[in-house]
C-alpha cells in the first residue's frame, strides 16, 4: 500500500457568503510533485493554508502520513514535516540569511541564554551546499535577488527537517531561467524523498514538472489526473469549465504610420537611483510592440513618463508628430491615449468607489457626463451597464464596490474604461498580472481587435508567452536600457530570458 | 566663561543622570513594545500611573520597597490593558495610546483627591535610600558621578544593558524583532507572536513604571499631579532616536537629561532671560529629534499594523 503523505478530506471553508472550498477531497503520495492547479480565486491558496494552519477550516478531516492530525497553527504544521514556501516571501529585509532561518527554533549554547550563531551557520551551509545553493549564510535578505531569496524560503523549510514542501506559486516572481533552476531543485528534492505540493496556474509548468495534477475550480475540486494520461487543452477546459482557445489567432498586418515615439527619453528615479538611459522607441499604427523584462528594470518607471505621471529628465515624447512632454496628464488622455497601469490597485481603481463611478474616473469633466453642473448618473449607469456587458465583467450586485471584483473582473473593468474612449495609443502595463486564464484570453482578443482597428498598442509584460504571441516588435529591457529589439520571429523564448537575465546577445 | 564652566561639569551631568533614569527606563520599554510592532504612546500615561503607584504603595506600607513594587504591579496591568486593546481588540495604537495617557492623568488626579483629599501633592512619603558603592566611590569622576544614587539609578543601568542582550543576543529578542518586522512571518515559522506582543507591551509598562517610581520614590518623596511632564513623549523620541536599540535609546535620553540639567543650571544662575524660554529646551530638542532625525530612521516594518493568526 503507498503511502499518502497528504490526505484532506471533505474539506470546507468559507468567507463571509464566499466558499472557498467546498467539500474538497485532496491526496498527495509520499515522494511525489503533486501540481494543485486553478485559477486566480479557485481556492488553491486556501487549501494549503488550511493543510498548514494558516486558516481554520469549517469542517473536514486531515491526515499526514496516514494518521489523523489536527493542525491549529503553523507550529502545529511544521510539527508534522511540513514546510510551506510563500508566494510573497516571508521574509524579514534588514536580517540575514541565518536570522531568517533560524528563528523560532534557534540553537542555543549549551550554558547560555544566547543564540548560538555559530552552530546556526555551520547548519545553515549544510543545507546550502547539499543542494549546491551557494549563499552566504550573514547576507542580508534585501541585497539577495528574487531567486536567492526563494531558496532562502526553501532552507527554512528544509532547517525544520520538513518532508512535505507546499510550494505557493513559486513562479510568479521568477525569470524563465530561475524557473528552470526552481525545477532542477524541485527533482532533487524528490530524489531526497521530500513529498512537494506545487501550486500554480501556468499549465506549462504543470506539464513539466508534476506526477499527479489536481484541478480546483470555484472552490471545488473538479479531478485528480495524472500528467501521463492529460494534455494543456484538456487541463485548459478542466480549469475555466469550457473550451479556451489557448493559441491566439494573429493576423499578418503592415503597420501604418507612426503615431507615438519616444526619443532620447532619460530618467534618473531619485529614489532607487535605477536611470533609464537614452531610450528611443517609436510605435506605428496597428502594430503591438513588446517590452520585455524583469520587473524593476525601468518599466514602472517608462511607463509613468508615458502616462504622464512622471517627468524625465530630457528627451522628448511626441503623439500625433505634437509634442508632449511637458502635457498633463489629463491632456494626454484627451489626445487619446488610454492607460492599463501594472498596479491596478493604485493607478486603475478606487476600490471603495461604485463600478460607475470607477468607470466615470478621468472622464469627469467630459461633457458627455455632465448635466449642466452635476453628473448625469443615468447617463453613466447605462454607459456602465453596457461597458460591464461588452467587456464581460462579472459582479455580484448592482452596488458592487470595486474592491469586490476577482482580480480578473477588475482588469476587465478598467480595460473597458479605457479603450472605451475611443483611444489612439494604448499603453498596457502587466495587463494580465494576477488574472486568471479565461481573462487573459478575453483581454488578449481585446487587446489583437485594438491592433485590427489601426492603433498602436505597448504591451508592457513580464509574461513571455504573452508577449511572443501578441507582439509585432519586441524590445528587451535591462537596468534601464534597451540591450535588444526587433521582430519577434528574430526571437526565441529562452534567448529572451537570457537578455532579460543580463546577458548580451554576443554571449551566447 | 562662568557659565559654560557652571554648564558643562561634573554636577550637571550627576544631575543628568539622575533626570535620565524616568526617560532611559521607558525608552527602553518603547523598545520592547516597537520592536514587537505595536506604537507605544501611552508611555506617559505608564510612567504616571508607575509614579502615583509607588507613592500609593509606599503611603499604605510605610516602605518605598513595597512602592516599587506596587508601581511594577500598576504598569503591568496598564500594559495588559494596553495589550489587549491594541493586539485583541486591534485597536489603533496611537489612538489607544492617547487613551491610556488621558486615563492615566485623569485617574491618578482623582485617586490622589479620594485618598489625600488634595490636588496638587500627595505628602511625604518614605522614599528609596541611597546607596553607596565602595569600590565605585574611589574611581575619580566616575566615583562621583555613580557612588551615591538611588538604587533604582543602577537598576536602570542593568536593564538597559540586559535588554540589548535579550533583543539582540537571545531567542526570545530574535522573536521580538521578528514579529515586528514581519509578523505573518514569524507565524509561519510557528512563533507565537500573541505571547511575543502581550510580553514586549506589558514589559513596557512595567519598565515605564519604574521610571515612573523613581520620580516619587527616589527623585522626589512625594506624588504631585501630572508628575511624568511629557517624559513618556521624550522616552518616545529617545527610542526612535536610538534606533529601537537599549542603548542607543539610554544615549538618547541622556541627551535629553542632560540638556534639562543644563536647563535647571540655567535658572539657577539668574541670567537675563525669561525662565519660560530656558524651561523649553529640552522640548524644543524633543521636537528637533523627532523631526530632524526621525526622518533618517528605518522603524519595525510592521510598526503600527495588526495581524492576526488563523483566520
Amino acid at each position: 500500500m503507498t503511502i499518502n503523505a497528504v490526505e484532506m478530506k471533505n474539506i470546507s471553508k468559507s468567507f463571509g457568503s464566499v466558499k472557498a472550498n467546498d467539500s474538497i477531497d485532496f491526496s498527495v503520495k509520499k515522494g511525489e510533485i503533486h501540481c494543485l492547479l486553478g485559477e486566480n480565486g479557485a481556492g488553491k491558496s486556501t487549501l494549503v493554508k488550511i493543510l498548514f494552519g494558516l486558516y481554520n477550516k469549517d469542517q473536514g478531516q486531515i491526515k499526514i502520513n496516514n494518521k489523523p492530525v489536527k493542525i491549529n497553527n503553523p507550529a502545529g504544521a511544521i510539527k508534522e514535516k511540513m514546510g510551506m514556501i510563500h508566494q510573497h516571501f516571508m521574509l524579514v529585509d534588514r536580517f540575514s540569511i541565518i536570522e531568517n532561518i533560524i528563528a523560532g527554533q534557534e540553537p542555543t549554547r549549551t550554558w547560555g541564554t544566547s543564540i548560538d550563531k555559530k552552530k546556526a551557520a555551520v547548519k545553515v551551509k549544510e543545507i546550502s551546499q547539499n543542494f549546491g545553493f551557494d549563499l552566504d549564510p550573514e547576507a542580508l535578505i534585501e541585497n539577495l535577488s528574487v531567486g536567492e531569496q526563494q531558496r532562502v524560503e526553501i532552507m527554512k523549510a528544509l532547517y525544520r527537517e520538513a518532508e512535505i514542501l507546499i510550494l505557493d506559486e513559486p513562479t510568479a516572481v521568477l525569470t524563465p531561467q530561475e524557473t528552470e533552476e526552481l525545477f532542477e531543485i524541485m527533482e532533487s528534492l524528490k530524489e531526497d524523498n521530500k513529498t512537494i505540493i506545487f501550486i500554480t496556474h501556468k499549465l506549462n509548468e504543470t506539464m513539466e514538472i508534476a506526477d499527479r495534477i489536481t484541478i480546483l475550480r470555484d472552490g471545488k475540486k473538479i479531478g485528480t489526473v495524472n500528467k501521463n494520461d492529460t494534455t494543456p487543452q484538456k487541463l485548459a477546459n478542466m480549469m475555466v469549465g469550457r473550451e479556451v482557445l489557448l493559441d491566439l489567432e494573429k493576423s499578418s498586418k503592415n503597420p501604418g504610420k507612426e503615431i507615438f515615439s519616444i526619443k532620447n527619453l532619460s530618467y534618473k528615479n531619485p529614489v532607487s537611483g535605477l536611470e533609464l538611459n537614452e531610450i528611443n522607441i517609436s510605435f506605428k499604427k496597428g502594430e503591438i510592440v513588446g517590452l520585455a523584462g524583469v520587473e524593476g528594470n525601468g518599466q514602472l518607471e517608462l511607463e509613468e513618463i508615458i502616462a504622464g505621471l512622471k517627468a524625465p529628465d530630457s528627451g522628448e515624447i511626441l503623439f500625433n508628430s505634437q509634442k508632449i512632454t511637458k502635457v498633463s496628464t489629463r491632456e494626454r488622455r484627451n489626445m487619446g491615449l488610454a492607460h492599463i497601469p501594472s498596479d491596478r490597485n493604485k493607478y486603475g481603481l478606487v476600490g471603495n468607489f461604485s463600478l460607475a463611478k470607477n468607470i466615470l474616473l478621468g472622464s469627469e469633466w467630459n461633457p458627455e457626463f455632465k448635466n449642466k453642473f452635476m453628473i448625469d448618473f443615468d447617463y453613466l449607469n447605462n454607459y456602465t451597464d453596457q461597458i460591464l456587458k461588452e467587456y464581460d465583467v462579472r459582479f455580484s450586485g448592482k452596488n458592487s464596490r470595486a474592491s469586490e471584483l476577482s482580480g480578473g473582473n477588475q482588469q476587465k473593468l478598467i480595460i473597458g474604461r479605457e479603450l472605451s474612449r475611443g483611444a489612439e495609443f494604448v499603453l498596457a502595463a502587466q495587463p494580465t498580472r494576477g488574472v486568471d486564464i479565461g481573462a487573459i484570453e478575453f483581454i488578449h482578443r481585446q487587446l489583437l481587435k485594438i491592433r485590427e482597428e489601426d492603433k498602436a498598442v505597448f504591451l508592457i509584460s513580464a509574461e513571455l508567452d504573452e508577449l511572443m504571441s501578441l507582439s509585432d516588435r519586441i524590445l528587451v529591457i535591462y537596468e534601464g536600457n534597451i540591450v535588444a529589439r526587433g521582430k519577434v520571429e528574430d526571437f526565441d523564448q529562452e534567448e529572451l530570458g537570457l537578455l532579460m537575465a543580463g546577458h548580451s546577445r554576443e554571449e551566447r | 566663561m562662568n557659565v559654560l564652566g557652571t554648564i558643562f561639569s561634573i554636577n550637571t551631568l550627576a544631575a543628568a543622570i539622575r533626570l535620565v533614569v524616568p526617560i532611559a527606563l521607558a525608552a527602553v520599554g518603547g523598545a520592547f513594545s516597537e520592536r514587537s510592532g505595536v506604537i507605544n504612546i501611552g508611555l506617559e500615561g505608564m510612567i504616571l500611573t508607575g509614579a502615583f503607584a509607588g507613592a500609593v504603595g509606599s503611603y499604605y506600607s510605610g516602605s518605598a520597597f513595597f512602592g516599587v513594587l506596587a508601581a511594577l504591579a500598576a504598569g503591568a496591568i496598564l500594559g495588559l490593558l494596553f495589550s489587549f486593546f491594541t493586539i485583541d481588540l486591534e485597536a489603533d495604537h496611537v489612538v489607544a495610546g492617547v487613551g491610556i495617557n488621558i486615563l492615566s492623568l485623569g485617574f491618578t488626579t482623582w485617586l490622589m483627591q479620594v485618598i489625600w483629599g488634595q490636588k496638587g501633592a500627595s505628602p511625604q512619603v518614605a522614599g528609596l535610600p541611597e546607596i553607596k558603592i565602595p569600590i565605585l566611590a574611589d574611581l575619580p569622576l566616575l566615583g562621583d558621578l555613580l557612588a551615591s544614587n538611588s538604587p533604582i539609578v543602577y537598576l536602570m543601568f542593568i536593564i538597559v544593558i540586559s535588554s540589548w542582550y535579550l533583543l539582540f543576543k537571545t531567542p526570545l529578542g530574535l522573536r521580538i524583532r521578528f514579529t515586528g518586522e514581519h509578523p505573518e512571518a514569524a507565524d509561519t515559522l510557528g512563533i507565537n507572536i500573541r505571547f511575543i506582543k502581550y510580553f514586549s507591551v506589558t514589559l513596557s509598562g512595567v519598565l515605564a513604571a519604574l521610571g515612573g517610581s523613581y520620580l516619587s520614590l527616589g527623585h522626589l518623596n512625594w506624588f504631585s499631579s501630572n508628575m511624568s511632564a511629557g517624559r513618556g513623549y521624550m522616552a518616545l523620541a529617545a527610542n526612535i532616536f536610538g534606533q529601537w536599540n537599549p542603548l542607543g535609546g539610554f544615549a538618547a535620553s541622556m541627551l535629553f537629561a542632560f540638556t534639562d540639567a543644563v536647563q535647571m543650571r540655567l535658572q539657577g544662575m539668574n541670567l537675563n532671560i525669561a525662565s519660560e524660554f530656558i524651561q523649553m529646551l529640552p522640548y524644543v530638542l524633543t521636537v528637533l529629534i523627532l523631526a530632524g532625525a526621525v526622518i533618517r530612521s528605518r522603524p519595525p516594518a510592521a510598526l503600527g499594523s495588526h495581524y492576526k493568526s488563523n483566520k
